[in-house]
């Protein structure tokens, strides 16, 4: 129906390779991959994929998440505003 | 802003069907808010028409909004209201109702698509409005992957205070590090770290590897060899440079993830 144009390459369809410059260990004794992180540690470094409900704002969601969780704070990337 | 402030701004004021991919960073984590508000996001998008117009001119119309357009902030907005461009990745028609037309549109993040919409009504000529919006995709989170609920967060959350399991916390948060999956990385040495977090800047002898497609001035996070998050920095040079460095600085610090005094203290003061 219309002619394929030649579309854009959006940021999440970039494909990227890790070179190696250097090699070397890491030691266990300092801090934890970030699945291993304690509980709390893993909250306080933690991000919630939520799925925004229609209504209140991104602000009052994310004050809501502040609540239900008890944390001193929360902030949210981008607002959904539309 | 708490809910109870509904009945002062009344129901026209609010965000109606607006819904979708929203992160929510929590304590510490804010700090990469940053790398969210550039990255790209996707939509589905419900349009409403305000004369009839036929399927293909709607689809030409769409297709000239790709790549950049040029766009000032409605007036209800959070930023200043300046002429401003974005890019479009892509706008993909996907099918029309009598005067609703649905579409997925790709753009950088700071795009309003209530003006988009707006836009594409002014060039058919017959005028159109959002309708109804939800976002699809906010950097590496999208709507298909670990997607959660406010009910979610509540139940799980009170699950876990009974069990203290962390499989359980783990079901509704993910590490900070899943926001960084589209930011270009850098990995450096255990004995680099602690300078980085101090505020120093990214040196050559630090690093131990790279991935593709850095430019000179792009965001870039380093990483620790365990995959923590140290900071985001800005580059100073390419990937191929950044190879061919063998000292001086890679790239500047611009906000620090990890606290101080997590890895050891590996460089010389001026004392001693």
């Amino acid at each position: 129906m219309f002619p394929a144009m030649p579309r854009s390459v959006a940021p999440w369809e970039i494909e990227r390779k890790l070179l190696v410059k250097a090699e070397d260990k890491t030691n266990p004794r300092y801090g934890h991959k970030p699945e291993e992180r304690p509980s709390e540690e893993y909250i306080r470094y933690g991000i919630i994929n939520l799925d925004k409900p229609a209504g209140p704002t991104s602000h009052e969601v994310a004050a809501w998440v502040k609540r239900i969780l008890n944390l001193q704070c929360v902030g949210h990337g981008g607002t959904l505003e539309a | 802003m708490r809910w109870s402030r509904r009945d002062s701004r009344g129901i026209s004021q609010r965000n109606p069907k607006v819904t979708g991919v929203l992160p929510v960073t929590l304590e510490e984590s804010r700090k990469i808010v940053q790398a969210f508000l550039h990255s790209g996001k996707e939509y589905v998008c419900v349009m409403k028409l305000h004369g009839d117009e036929t399927e293909n001119r709607v689809n030409e119309v769409l297709r000239e909004f790709e790549d950049t357009i040029y766009q000032r902030p409605p007036l209800r907005a959070s930023v200043k209201r300046q002429l401003r461009t974005r890019r479009i990745y892509y706008i993909d028609f996907l099918e029309m109702d009598g005067r609703n037309v649905l579409f997925k549109v790709g753009c950088e993040g700071g795009t309003y698509i209530r003006k988009l919409c707006y836009d594409v009504g002014e060039v058919l000529g017959c005028g159109a409005h959002m309708q109804e919006l939800r976002r699809t995709r906010a950097g590496s989170l999208t709507e298909n992957k670990d997607i959660v609920t406010l009910h979610d967060v509540a139940y799980w959350f009170a699950e876990w205070q009974q069990q203290k399991d962390k499989k359980i916390l783990e079901k509704f948060i993910q590490p900070m590090e899943r926001a960084l999956t589209l930011v270009p990385k850098i990995y450096v040495r255990d004995s680099a770290v602690d300078a980085i977090c101090h505020g120093a800047n990214l040196t050559a002898p630090g690093i131990l590897s790279l991935e593709t497609g850095i430019n000179s001035g792009s965001m870039m996070a380093v990483l620790t060899l365990k995959g923590e998050a140290v900071a985001l920095t800005k580059a100073g040079a390419s990937t191929e440079e950044i190879l061919n460095m063998e000292h001086g600085i890679v790239a500047k610090t611009e906000r620090v993830l990890m606290p101080r005094g997590t890895y050891p203290k590996c460089w010389r003061s001026g004392e001693a």
